[in-house]
C-alpha cells in the first residue's frame, strides 16, 4: 500500500463518511443551544435537568440498567464457564440461542411477553413490581448477544481448564473458583459486556413503552412530541452517555465493537 | 487342543501386543465415563439449567406462544385464516413499505459503507483517518432509537440546522425570491417521509457495513492483484474478474444483515414520524396498544411473518459468512 499518494476517490468517500457522521451531531448540538432567540445558551439543558420527570425516568432506567447487568453476569458467566469446562458440545446450541434476539425483533418479543405473562396464571403486568421483573427479563434477553459474546471471547482467551484445576488442587470449591479465579480474569470482557448492556437498557424504548414503565425512552418520546429544543439537548446527552460507554469499551478492549444493539 | 504358550507368543512381534494394549486401554478409557454416566452427566447438565430455563421462559415460550396464536382463531381452534389475512391490502402495504425502506437503506448503506471501507483499506487513507473512521463506525453503528430521530429532526427537520443554512443561502441573496430552490422542503423533501426515514437509517446502516466488510476487503490477497497486474490487467479488469467476485458473498451477506437491521427497527421510525409511516413494526405496535386490525390473532400472524423474514435474512447471512470466512482464515 503506497501511503502518501493523493487519491481523490479515497478522499471523496472519507469526506462523505465524515460529514455523515458529524453534521447531524453538530446540527443537534447547535440546535440545542438556540433556545433563546439570538443567543447561544445552555437553556435547553437547564430545562431538561430542571424537569423532575427527567431525573425520575433517568433514575429508573439507570437502576434497571444496573439490575440487568447484575442478572446478566450471574446468568451468563457461570453458564459460559460451565460450557467451556464441561460441555463444549453444547456451545453451538447456546451460541445459536443467544443470537435469537437478532431474529426476533424487540417489538415481537414484547408482544409475546405481554400475550404470555399478562394473562392468568401469571398476571405479571398487574403490579409494578412484577412488571419490573418482566421488563428486567426482557432487557436481559435484549442484551444477551453482547453479554454472551463478550464473556465467551474473554473465556476463550484464558485457559479455563488449567486455572480451574490449579485452583481445585489448592482446595478451592466451585464458588471460590468462579469468584476469585475466573471472574478477575474476565474483568475486561465483563466490563465491556456490562457497559453495552447498560447503554442498551438506558436508551431502550420499546419494552418500557409497551409495559408502561417510567423509563427514559418513553419520556424522550413524550418530550419529542411536545417541545422543540429539549429533544435536541436530550439527544446530545444520550449520545454522550452511549458514546462514553462504548468509548470505554474501545479503550479497554482495543477495538472491535462490531455489535449492533437491538431495540431501535 | 489348546495352543501352547510359545505358539501364541512367537508369531506376533512384540510391538503388536503393545498396540493391542494401547487399543484396549483407549477402549477402557472410553468406557469409564459411561460407567458413571447417569449421576455425573445429570450433574454436568444441571450447570446450564438456569440459562436454558431463562431462555425458554422469556424468549422461546413467549415467541412460540405468539406464533401459535397466528394459527388459531379467537376460540383457539387451528386455522390458516390469519396467514391468509396477511395478504389483505392494508397489511401487504405495511410489508411493502417495510421492505422498501429496508431495501433502500441496505443498498445505500451498503454502497456507501463499501466505498468507505475500500477507501480506508485499499485506498491510500492515512492511518489516523482509518482508525478514526473505524472507531466512529463502531460508535455510530451502535446508535439508534429515539436520540437518532431527535438528531435528524434537529439537523434536517423543517427548522433544522442544515435546512436553515440552505434556506439562508438563497434568502440572503439580493433578489430574495419567494421560491427557494435550495430549501429541501420546497424541493419536495421531507424528513417525515419514507425518504427521510431512509436518510436517518443510513446513519447506522453504513457504519455497520464498514465494520462487516472491512475484514473481507483486508482478506483480498495482494498477490492476486500483483499477479493480475503482471498479466497486464487494468485496475478495472482486476476488480471485475477477481476482486468483486471474491467479495460478492461477503457483500451480499453484509447487505442482508443491514436489511434485517432496518426491517426490525421500530423506535427510530416511531420517534421520527409519530407512527405515520406504516411499517410492519409500527402496525404491530399499534396492534399491541389497541386492536387496530380488528382481530388479535391477525396481529400474531403479522409478528410471525416478520420473524420469518428476519430468520431467512440471518440464515442466508450465516451461510454466506461461513463461505467467506473459509478463505479469510487463509
Amino acid at each position: 500500500m503506497t501511503k502518501s499518494r493523493f487519491n481523490p476517490w479515497t478522499w471523496l468517500w472519507v469526506t462523505v463518511a465524515t460529514l455523515y457522521f458529524f453534521v447531524p451531531l453538530w446540527g443537534t448540538f447547535d440546535f440545542s443551544l438556540r433556545m433563546k432567540r439570538g443567543a447561544i445558551t445552555f437553556l435547553a439543558y437547564q430545562k431538561v435537568f430542571a424537569d423532575p420527570k427527567f431525573l425520575q425516568s433517568f433514575r429508573y432506567s439507570a437502576t434497571m440498567g444496573v439490575i440487568t447487568v447484575i442478572v446478566s453476569i450471574m446468568l451468563f458467566v457461570p453458564t459460559t464457564y460451565w460450557i467451556h469446562l464441561k460441555l463444549p458440545r453444547l456451545r453451538p446450541v447456546v451460541e445459536l440461542l443467544t443470537l435469537l434476539p437478532f431474529i426476533i425483533p424487540v417489538i415481537v418479543l414484547v408482544f409475546g411477553l405481554i400475550r404470555t405473562f399478562s394473562r392468568p396464571p401469571f398476571r405479571m403486568t398487574q403490579t409494578e413490581f412484577t412488571t419490573d421483573i418482566l421488563i428486567t427479563a426482557g432487557y436481559v434477553i435484549l442484551s444477551m448477544p453482547f453479554m454472551f459474546r463478550a464473556v465467551d471471547v474473554g473465556m476463550r482467551a484464558i485457559d479455563v481448564r488449567t486455572l480451574t484445576e490449579a485452583a481445585q488442587s489448592l482446595g478451592a470449591g466451585w464458588l471460590r473458583v468462579l469468584l476469585s479465579v475466573i471472574l478477575p480474569n474476565l474483568r475486561v470482557a465483563i466490563l465491556s459486556g456490562s457497559l453495552i448492556t447498560f447503554a442498551t437498557v438506558v436508551g431502550e424504548l420499546i419494552l418500557a413503552d409497551f409495559l408502561v414503565r417510567p423509563a427514559l425512552g418513553p419520556y424522550m418520546v413524550v418530550v419529542g412530541g411536545g417541545k422543540a429544543y429539549e429533544p435536541a439537548a436530550l439527544g446530545i446527552l444520550s449520545f454522550g452517555l452511549t458514546w462514553i460507554c462504548l468509548g470505554i469499551i474501545q479503550l479497554v478492549s482495543r477495538g472491535d465493537v462490531r455489535l449492533q444493539p437491538i431495540g431501535r | 487342543m489348546p495352543p501352547l504358550l510359545h505358539q501364541v507368543f512367537r508369531p506376533v512381534p512384540f510391538c503388536t501386543y503393545y498396540r493391542m494394549a494401547e487399543i484396549a486401554d483407549t477402549r477402557l478409557a472410553r468406557l469409564q465415563p459411561r460407567a458413571g454416566f447417569k449421576l455425573a452427566a445429570v450433574w454436568t447438565y444441571l450447570g446450564v439449567l438456569p440459562f436454558f430455563v431463562f431462555i425458554i421462559a422469556f424468549l422461546i415460550f413467549p415467541a412460540t406462544n405468539l406464533f401459535a396464536g397466528a394459527f388459531q382463531d379467537a376460540k383457539g381452534n387451528f386455522t390458516l385464516v390469519n396467514i391468509q389475512g396477511l395478504f389483505s391490502p392494508y397489511i401487504l402495504k405495511a410489508y411493502r413499505t417495510s421492505l422498501e425502506v429496508s431495501l433502500i437503506t441496505s443498498l445505500s448503506g451498503g454502497v456507501l459503507g463499501f466505498f468507505v471501507a475500500y477507501a480506508i483499506t485499499m485506498g491510500a487513507a492515512p492511518r489516523w483517518v482509518r482508525s478514526m473512521l473505524l472507531t466512529f463506525s463502531g460508535l455510530a453503528a451502535n446508535f439508534g432509537g429515539v436520540p437518532l430521530a431527535f438528531a435528524f429532526i434537529a439537523t434536517m427537520g423543517r427548522t433544522g440546522f442544515v435546512t436553515a443554512i440552505l434556506k439562508s443561502i438563497c434568502y440572503s441573496a439580493a433578489d430574495a425570491s419567494k421560491v427557494c430552490p435550495l430549501d429541501p422542503y420546497e424541493a419536495g423533501f421531507s424528513l417525515y417521509s419514507t425518504v427521510g426515514l431512509a436518510v436517518t437509517y443510513t446513519y447506522f446502516q453504513f457504519p455497520l457495513m464498514v465494520l462487516v466488510i472491512t475484514p473481507a476487503i483486508e482478506g483480498l490477497k495482494r498477490e492476486w492483484r500483483e499477479a493480475a497486474e503482471n498479466l497486464g490487467a487494468s485496475a478495472w479488469q482486476y476488480w471485475w474478474h477477481i476482486g468483486f467476485p471474491v467479495l460478492l458473498p461477503s457483500i451480499l451477506g453484509a447487505t442482508l444483515l443491514l436489511f434485517g437491521s432496518a426491517f426490525g427497527a421500530y423506535a427510530t421510525a416511531q420517534a421520527l414520524t409519530g407512527g405515520s409511516i406504516l411499517l410492519v413494526t409500527i402496525v404491530i405496535g399499534q396492534q399491541i396498544r389497541g386492536d387496530v386490525l380488528g382481530d388479535t390473532n391477525l396481529g400474531y400472524a403479522l409478528a410471525f411473518g416478520m420473524v420469518v423474514v428476519m430468520a431467512v435474512c440471518i440464515a442466508l447471512y450465516t451461510v454466506l459468512d461461513r463461505r467467506t470466512s473459509r478463505w479469510l482464515r487463509r
